[in-house]
């Protein structure tokens, strides 16, 4: 009788213990976050005295102060992003999907090496060939273009392994043959029937892609001069080097909320969709 | 339809083309813009090749001394801030998502609100690194509110220079980006754990094996695979650290270019416009990366020929 008793009360001690460091986990996820919105609502003199968990009322103080910042072109910026990001998604997810297709429905020579060949490159950063990326785009005459911001995707390995996985699990060959019979050309049936059975994988992959083009600093702040052209994260940058702390704090703490708080208001609403695809995306087999 | 063969076999002749010209742009997009500036970049770390003042000196042949100067010059110091920040990040990242893979997935516990906590931690991994830096930077600039409230709170009387101390700029890197991860490698270790026969588990339960002794024994030797692809993965991220350390310390990696990791060397030089030794950078950081990139494959391919069919059963 003793024992079924013990051992209950040392499970609730060990839910107890699970709970109390998940706790600390998410306090830590989300403070830092918090803080941003609060301090992104004071002024600058209240964000000095240190945190506080009220917010102020200088929200629109801000905003206000961070639009009509001449060195700062937030508009301009939040539509470069944007516009970059859409279209890296789209790029990405679809190019992928037809390549995925491509090697998943027929049986070619090149076959076995060329879906072994994405795999050996699939985790090659961007950075090791920029020096070359950069200066063959300066001598297209694109250096400060947004077109090499969102054309390369059309090659996206890691997007494309995902779509493979997924068409290998639920792309039953049958239907293309059908189709086939029917008098479906091949690009008709990949656009009007493998497509759709597609869809959630285009969804998570056109999310994760696109913010991880939002997010992108490195090539970007390489090529684009011209101020109309930055896009968010230059932007945040040239907020760093600029004369900090005769800054108005308030403005920046603004700046950062717009760079962050889309992405994160996309994500609780998908979130479920999102952490799936985590799961689903990286894992072989 | 009567006769599956035949058809198939033709198939396989007359719909080849498509295949090709299926995966035509990918391969097209992958060679103008990957392939033929990888051959560039490591062509230039030939040559003496930059800018000095108005005047371009270069190019000239110059064979490997760039790679010399290199060895002899930064290179050791970027490369071990790279990995010690790396290091310093993955130790906590991977000791709390394993911690939280097997909490989550622990039958006994049953742990509730899942879903809330997988959403909250896997969170950071979305935000915008450069913004997230320079949010810390913010918060724990000499005067910022990290600062203020240690003060009003009387733990310390004058501020704390986190980013003028080398751990402490190191560290808060570090921070950053095992808040960034732990949630991904959280996920990514519980769908392996998830992977594992449940049927085991069930018999070391009959057996009377406690919680721990099924992860050690267990757990731990079945998600192997996914572990060291954890791991290389990360260790391929981690050469890869710019953003952070970039916007953190405004591209000077100071205290004393400790925190200057390759990319941001990479980046002073192709800023400053030495493409000799930009190329050599580049090309020591493909070499590595392309010794990592082979354990991926080598891990995928090999798993994939042993475990599918465990795997894809318990998937579902």
């Amino acid at each position: 009788m003793n024992r079924p008793k013990n051992e209950k009360t040392k499970l609730t001690a060990a839910r107890a213990g699970c709970y109390l460091v998940l706790g600390i986990l998410c306090f830590l996820c989300l403070f830092f976050f918090y803080m941003l919105l609060i301090n992104a609502s004071r002024n600058t003199f209240q964000i000095q005295q240190g945190f506080s968990f009220l917010p102020g009322k200088s929200f629109l103080t801000n905003l206000q102060n961070l639009l009509a910042n001449g060195n700062i072109p937030v508009l301009s910026g939040i539509f470069n992003s944007f516009f970059v990001s859409a279209l890296t998604a789209a790029l990405a997810t679809y190019f992928s999907a037809l390549t995925a297709f491509g090697i998943y429905a027929y049986d070619f020579k090149l076959k076995k090496a060329a879906f072994a060949f994405i795999l050996l490159i699939m985790m090659m950063p961007t950075q090791v060939s920029a020096l070359g990326f950069v200066n063959e785009m300066d001598a297209l005459g694109l250096k400060n273009s947004l077109i090499p911001l969102f054309l390369p995707s059309i090659a996206s390995p890691i997007v494309f392994f995902f779509m493979k996985q997924y068409l290998d699990s639920s792309m039953p060959m049958e239907i293309i043959e059908a189709a086939r019979i029917d008098g479906s050309n091949e690009f008709y049936t990949f656009n009007h029937i493998v497509l759709p059975v597609m869809k959630p994988a285009l969804a998570v992959q056109a999310i994760f892609t696109f913010v991880s083009a939002w997010n992108n600093f490195f090539v970007p702040a390489l090529l684009l001069d011209s101020a109309d052209k930055k896009t968010l994260p230059i932007l945040i940058a040239q907020l760093r080097s600029a004369d900090f702390l005769k800054f108005d704090m308030g403005q920046v703490y603004m700046m950062i909320t717009i760079a962050i708080i889309p992405v994160i208001a996309v994500y609780l609403f998908l979130s479920k969709y999102i952490v799936r695809g985590v799961a689903l995306g990286s894992v072989k087999g | 339809m009567n006769s599956e063969n035949s058809p198939r076999k033709r198939k396989s002749i007359s719909y080849a083309k498509w295949g090709y010209l299926f995966i035509a742009p990918f391969f097209l997009a992958f060679l103008v813009f990957s392939l033929i500036p990888l051959c560039s970049t490591i062509y230039y770390s030939f040559f003496q090749y930059f800018r000095s003042g108005l005047k371009i000196i270069g190019p000239n042949f110059v064979g490997l001394k760039n790679y010399i100067t290199l060895f002899q010059a930064d290179l050791p110091k970027y490369l071990g801030n790279t990995l010690l920040i790396w290091v310093i990040g993955f130790i906590p990242q991977i000791f709390f998502s394993l911690l939280l893979a097997a909490w989550f997935t622990d039958l006994r516990l049953r742990l509730r609100a899942q879903g809330f906590f997988k959403t909250v931690i896997y969170m950071p991994n979305l935000i915008m690194a450069s913004a997230f830096a320079m949010l810390f930077f913010a918060l724990f600039s000499d005067n910022g509110p990290v600062n203020g409230s240690l003060i009003s709170m009387g733990l310390i009387r004058q501020p704390f220079r986190f980013l003028a101390s080398v751990a402490g700029t190191r560290g808060l890197v570090a921070f950053m980006n095992f808040l960034m991860w732990f949630g991904n490698t959280t996920i990514l270790l519980m769908a392996a754990i998830m992977g594992v026969d449940p049927g085991l588990y069930e018999a070391a339960e009959i057996d009377g094996a406690s919680s721990r002794q099924m992860f050690w024994k267990i757990t731990l030797p079945l998600i192997r695979p996914i572990l060291a692809y954890v791991l290389i993965t990360s260790l391929i991220g981690g050469l890869q650290m710019f953003d952070v350390p970039q916007i953190l310390t405004n591209g000077t990696g100071s205290p004393d270019r400790s925190v200057t990791t390759m990319i941001m060397y990479l980046n002073n030089h192709m800023y400053s416009k030495n493409y000799g030794m930009a190329g050599a950078v580049s090309t020591v950081l493909f070499i590595l990366c392309s010794v990592l990139c082979f354990l991926v494959y080598v891990n995928m391919t090999r798993d994939n020929d042993s475990g599918e069919k465990r795997k894809r059963g318990a998937r579902h």
